[in-house]
């Protein structure tokens, strides 16, 4: 069986690497852990991975904005070789190959343009932006994915739950054409939702006021994918704030957590669509 | 003055864009000061300070600053509406740490493809609010000063717009280098003068010790070869005043105390706090782990942490501290350097470079809603808790660190100096290159490495400060703030630098800067050397001594081989961690410091740590009267409740918690707030260590200080209790020595207390608070001897007193424990919500008429006498049944008995599962308001299986009372004798609670 070879990067005040490679671990993908400043000096290089993991954290403190600042760095900052790791990212994925970015990985990712994308021109089409409570918050949130949105994380997923932990999560798109072009091509992946799995705009279980509820997004190739909240901190059942509720009514509930789904879907699409 | 080169980058909230932080300014500016602002628009304007063409600023301002969807761009021209009639400009003093303008330095270099420099700070960033109505100069500076900022961190500009702003940061001094001689050969009057004019912080014996020293001729000889005067030097004095700071020698808790017990007639002499009862509380408790054979106490009272055993793999590490001082007077950075600062303590232990794994806090404030007066420099308590809250937002969620659980306790008295206690917890491997992780080798020739921030002026003389009380000449330069990003990035360089063998050992610089951390150190190899004009600093102009004792955070000391130094500067580059060889260790016996190749300081390393004269203290007690108070016979219970849980001291603290990132790093298992609306308030935290296995941590604290206004002894007792059923609460076993699973307990604790040195005017009671000093000292002992319990580290604070204007503003005798238990399995832990119906509810432990102190008594105004006390034999056999049950899975939700005793536990047992209760109180001897919110001690409200009954009983026996049932339909209500005595819904209870504590 193909081993599925995935790369979490950090750096510069990225901190959910941690989690986000023990997601990989359990699914028995190979995972490496790599300080972006290996991949900027090309000690390691992101083509010798299936997937690429922008974790959440708050690289350079969110100053300027949250994720502006990494965001520059891919676009400006000259590799050893000269290019740019946007240019790295854009081969990356002309190769057939997957991004995810959570939280501040995502919001990298939508500043950056990699997210929608529809002009495929790496483009800003939208931003993330503080959230209408004006203050950050950690909070759990239901999510509910869009019906036939064919990415390959939210393969067999309707909704799913995880936490939110972020100041800066209302996602805003440019114009109507792109809020229009999202919607059309499918690409506004999950939605906040309350208990019942209906997309809602209500605070606090759409926590930040983002446009269409939308909670993550994928691009036209399905490809790339990110999300405000935090899959890979619901590794374990137990990391669910009403465990002990459920597991009193529910004894034989399963031990891993929901946000595993995500991780496994895509090692299983990986595993599945290359060849040994 | 506006240099030539300064450009003006505005920023600027479209306005077809919600701006949420205007709206804040607005709605927050009305909510505390009263005033109508009108709507306020927000911007930040970058100012550069470097030479750039025009053309360049423009790239750089529209590709890489500004985020085309929520800005319009402003450059030099700045925006500018006469619909605003009011503006406010707030920026940073000068060499106050400025984060988001290095960061767009950073990405200003990224841009332009260039290397970052870390010497000089060339773009500055400022906040501008564009205010819609006509402020007056004195409202302007109102919400300049109170709500938005700081005078003493920020400049404020105001009025009406004019487009033009005049000011940048930048840091000019013009001083030259000089190292002065102190003339301490002067008389008894003249050394006091100079320790106050010098802010020494010493007092006369100490003054004398050191004239003594430099008198000495074998010390003028040592110096004389050193080219140095009998006299010594500037650096000198001020390398001693901060290594005999009480905060750094706890000379205090190591003083000849005289006690008398006017009771009894009683004397006795203790001789040390610390040793008496700390140190040996916890070696008696050591000893008995040794003789069985199970120690798993690896460190104690040595190093920045204590150190314990988890297992063969990995050893744990934690420390709590205060940093109530720099909170009374700038609370984002006082608290946001209490975070930070505390990190590297775990970070700094043994060989360095352990995970950080959680944050924790406790905060004691005035009551947001105080109306009092307040004295000159003293800032509402509602100002300390936003900002302190605030602090440690930044300090734990900017450092990926999770912040996993706190408590919160107003008292007016906290408002003078609130009290600001910040813990961290890591874990490191126990073995670093096949070698202990948690010693500290230094050899002769190692070399003298400093890691991290550069050195300014801030924090200059902390050390000394935060051993003084705060008065109208406290200096500035003791405000300072942090920078969680520089420190993460130097926390991921030193893991990986420990890992790959490059790292001798480290430790921090945290009080006393360089002096302390180089000072204490070189005890361990002999000696050191160090050459002050290798350190980097952020501002030229600081005099030598400045170098050697600021605070500036940040930085670590680490010990390097030479042959590694090469290579670990190199790693250090990569994670933009800048690195400074700065000296070497030695066996001189000295501490020897050096300016440009003089020597400007030597100083014995004897002298330096063990030359501080003890101090002689005096204490005596006498019991105080107190009595119950008589209550109106009709009490409305169901009211009494609502208003309790609606009192600050109990209310929902969700708005808070939720500012606080609590389960980063993905271990999280019982959080603050649990239940499937996120509304259960806990016990204690739980975490995993790791995602190999299932064992984890339980993490709690406890503290009672209003018990100390009845008993001191009893409060610390009970604080000591309160720490233990927590833990014992969400499924944690008592140590015991015959076990040999590592089954660890560690604890720190930290007294903060009033200053309790007798002095017949200005502290009249003093020897009544040492003698209260004494008695928690007592209880430590007993209480952590019977439960074999140990301290592994901890803090005193003596001085939180807040004196202004001859008003003195004290804050009660406090004392903290924070505690951390092994846990072998985390999913068998037990969280604190009801979690079905029908299950059965029991009360664990016994009630007294223990009223004294109660939330209840404070709702009428009282104190009352009977103030809990611990049973701890009781106690324990209570804890070893309850763990059997809980082995036995019986039990399904616990919750503490604490503020507001049963009838308070019942109601928040019942908010997380949104599930009611009928409760029919045991038959007794008590009062109702005794069974109904009596504090005593060592008791839990407990929910079981119905079909478990008779397996659970025949384990508690008499310690379980049953009380009731879990009820479906969210009633709420409590009989006596049939009769019903609270009767509501659990909405409308949890509407009270949850209400009250806003930001």
């Amino acid at each position: 069986m193909y081993k599925v070879k995935s790369l979490v990067v950090t750096g510069y005040g990225i901190n959910c690497e941690e989690e986000m490679a023990a997601a990989y671990e359990m699914c028995g993908a190979e995972v490496r852990t790599v300080h972006l400043n290996e991949i900027f000096r090309e000690q390691v290089s992101i083509h010798d991975f299936d997937i690429l993991n922008l974790p959440g954290g708050f690289s350079f403190g969110d100053d300027l904005g949250s994720a502006k600042v990494l965001g520059n760095k891919f676009r400006f900052k000259n590799m050893a070789g000269a290019q740019t790791f946007l240019d790295d990212l854009r081969e990356f994925l002309e190769a057939g190959k997957y991004i995810i970015g959570v939280c501040n990985g995502f919001q990298a990712l939508v500043k950056m343009g990699l997210l929608p994308n529809i002009g495929g021109q790496f483009e800003q089409e939208a931003t993330l932006t503080f959230n209408n409570s004006g203050k950050y918050e950690d909070r759990w949130v239901n999510m509910k994915v869009r019906a036939g949105n064919g990415s390959p994380f939210l393969n067999g997923i309707d909704t799913l739950e995880s936490p939110v932990r972020h100041g800066e999560g209302k996602l805003l798109f440019r114009d109507e054409k792109i809020r229009q072009a999202v919607l059309a091509q499918n690409l506004n992946v999950l939605s906040y939702a309350d208990a019942n799995g209906n997309p809602t705009a209500e605070y606090p279980a759409n926590p930040n006021g983002a446009e269409l509820n939308c909670a993550g997004l994928t691009d036209p190739s399905r490809r790339v994918f990110g999300l405000m909240p935090h899959p890979e901190a619901y590794l374990s059942a137990y990391n669910h704030p009403a465990w002990a509720q459920r597991r009193r009514k529910n004894p034989g509930l399963p031990e891993a957590g929901d946000g595993l789904k995500i991780y496994r879907n895509i090692v299983e699409e990986i595993r599945n669509t290359t060849k040994d | 003055m506006r240099p030539e080169s300064a450009h003006h980058i505005q920023l600027l909230t479209k306005s077809s864009i919600r701006d949420v932080i205007g709206e804040r300014v607005s709605t927050e500016a009305g909510r505390h000061l009263g005033l109508k602002t009108g709507s306020v628009r927000s911007a930040k304007i970058f100012t550069v300070v470097t030479d750039i063409p025009q053309n360049q600023l423009q790239q750089f301002s529209v590709q890489a600053l500004q985020d085309p969807l929520l800005h319009d761009l402003y450059i030099d021209q700045l925006y500018h509406e006469p619909q605003f009639q009011s503006y406010l400009l707030i920026s940073k003093l000068p060499g106050v740490t400025d984060d988001e303008g290095i960061s767009a330095q950073k990405t200003f270099c990224d841009f332009l493809n260039i290397e970052f420099n870390f010497s000089r700070q060339f773009i500055f960033t400022q906040d501008i609010f564009y205010i819609e109505n006509e402020l007056s100069e004195k409202q302007l500076y109102l919400l300049a000063a109170d709500l938005l900022g700081n005078p003493l961190v920020n400049h404020f500009e105001y009025g009406r717009f004019e487009g033009q702003i005049g000011y940048v940061p930048e840091v000019h001094l013009r001083s030259k280098a000089e190292v002065r001689l102190m003339d301490i050969f002067v008389s008894d009057d003249e050394l006091l003068r100079l320790s106050k004019d010098y802010l020494l912080a010493l007092d006369l014996k100490e003054m004398k010790a050191i004239q003594a020293y430099f008198a000495a001729d074998k010390t003028v000889k040592r110096r004389a070869a050193k080219s140095l005067n009998k006299l010594p030097t500037d650096c000198e004095i001020e390398v001693l005043a901060q290594t005999w700071s009480e905060h750094c020698k706890h000379k205090e808790f190591d003083a000849d105390i005289h006690f008398t017990n006017l009771e009894t007639g009683q004397q006795k002499t203790i001789h040390s706090l610390f040793k008496t009862y700390i140190k040996r509380s916890t070696e008696i408790i050591r000893q008995r782990y040794i003789e069985a054979g199970n120690n798993w106490l690896l460190k104690i009272f040595s190093d920045n942490a204590g150190v314990v055993r988890i297992d063969d793999e990995n050893v744990f590490i934690w420390k709590v501290e205060t940093h109530n001082s720099p909170s009374a007077l700038d609370p984002y950075g006082g608290a946001l350097t209490g975070i930070v600062g505390v990190n590297r303590d775990p970070l700094g232990t043994g060989v360095g470079g352990g995970k950080l794994l959680f944050n924790t806090n406790v905060l004691c404030f005035g009551r947001p809603d105080y109306a009092g007066e307040l004295l000159p420099g003293q800032l509402h308590p509602r100002r300390i808790m936003s900002g302190v809250v605030k602090g440690i937002e930044d300090g734990g969620n900017k450092s990926g660190i999770p912040t996993v659980n706190g408590s919160i306790i107003f008292d007016d008295r906290f408002r003078g100096k609130p009290l600001v206690f910040c813990g961290t917890g890591a874990v490191m491997p126990a073995q670093i290159n096949g070698k202990p992780s948690w010693e500290k080798p230094i050899d002769p020739g190692d070399r003298i490495i400093m890691a991290g921030g550069r050195v300014g002026k801030d924090g200059i003389h902390g050390a000394t400060f935060s051993s003084l009380e705060i008065d109208e000449h406290s200096p500035r330069s003791a405000v300072q703030i942090g920078s969680p990003i520089t420190q993460k990035n130097m926390a991921d360089f030193m893991q990986q630098a420990v890992g790959a063998g490059l790292i001798k050992c480290s430790t921090d610089n945290g009080a006393g800067g360089l002096s302390s951390s180089i000072g204490e150190l070189a005890t361990i190899s002999g000696g050191a050397r160090v050459d002050l004009e290798k350190v980097p600093l952020k501002y030229s102009g600081l005099q030598p001594w400045e170098i050697f004792v600021s605070e500036s955070q940040e930085r670590m000391t680490l010990v390097v081989e030479s042959e590694q130094w090469a290579a670990l500067k190199e790693m250090a580059h990569h994670f933009e961690v800048e690195l400074s060889d700065i000296g070497e260790f030695t066996a001189s016996g000295d501490l020897e410091v050096c300016y440009e190749g003089k020597t400007i300081a030597l100083i014995g390393l004897d002298f330096l740590h063990d030359g501080v004269p003890k101090k002689e203290l005096f204490a005596e007690w006498k019991k105080p009267q107190h009595s119950e108070p008589a209550l109106p016979q009709e009490l409305d219970y169901t009211e009494i409740l609502l208003r309790l849980l609606s009192d600050f001291n109990i209310s929902s603290r969700e708005d808070i918690i939720r500012r606080y990132d609590h389960e980063v790093k993905g271990k999280s298992i019982i959080k603050p707030l649990m239940g499937e609306d996120g509304q259960a308030a806990q016990d204690a935290a739980v975490m995993r260590i790791n995602f190999k296995s299932m064992q984890g941590i339980a993490i709690s604290n406890g503290l009672k200080p209003r018990f100390g206004d009845i008993n001191a002894y009893h409060m610390a007792a009970g604080a000591f209790d309160e720490a233990v059923r927590s833990i014992i609460s969400v499924g944690g076993r008592l140590p015991d020595p015959t076990d040999s699973s590592n089954r660890f307990w560690t604890v720190n604790d930290n007294f903060c207390v009033p200053d309790s040195v007798y002095h017949p005017q200005t502290n009249p009671d003093g020897k009544y608070k040492m003698a209260q000093l004494i008695m928690m000292n007592e209880a430590l002992f007993d209480l952590s001897t019977t439960f074999n319990i140990p301290m592994t580290s901890g803090k005193d604070s003596m001085k939180n007193d807040f004196v202004r204007d001859g008003v003195k503003i004290s804050v009660p005798p406090t004392l903290l424990f924070s505690m951390v238990a092994k846990i072998d399995d985390v999913r068998k832990t037990i969280t604190a919500e009801f979690k079905a119906p029908d299950d059965l509810i029991f009360l664990l432990g016994q009630t007294y008429d223990e009223l004294g102190g109660s939330e209840f008594y404070q709702l009428f105004g009282h104190l009352g006498a009977n103030v809990p006390q611990v049973r701890p034999q009781q106690a324990m056999d209570l804890y070893k049944k309850i763990a059997l049950a809980q082995e036995a899975g019986l039990i399904l939700s616990s919750h503490d008995l604490s503020d507001g005793g049963l009838a308070v536990a019942l109601a928040e047992a019942a908010f997380g599962g949104n599930l009611g209760c009928i409760i029919d109180l045991p038959e007794t001897d008590l009062s109702l308001p005794a069974q109904l919110f009596s504090e005593s001690h060592s008791r839990f409200v407990v929910s079981i299986d119905p079909q478990q009954r008779g397996k659970f009983e025949a384990i508690m026996g008499s310690a379980a009372a049953y009380l009731g049932k879990v009820e479906d339909d969210q009633r709420f209500l409590i009989r006596r004798r049939g009769k019903t005595v609270v009767e509501t819904d659990v909405p409308g209870l949890k509407s009270a609670w949850r209400g009250k504590l806003k930001l």
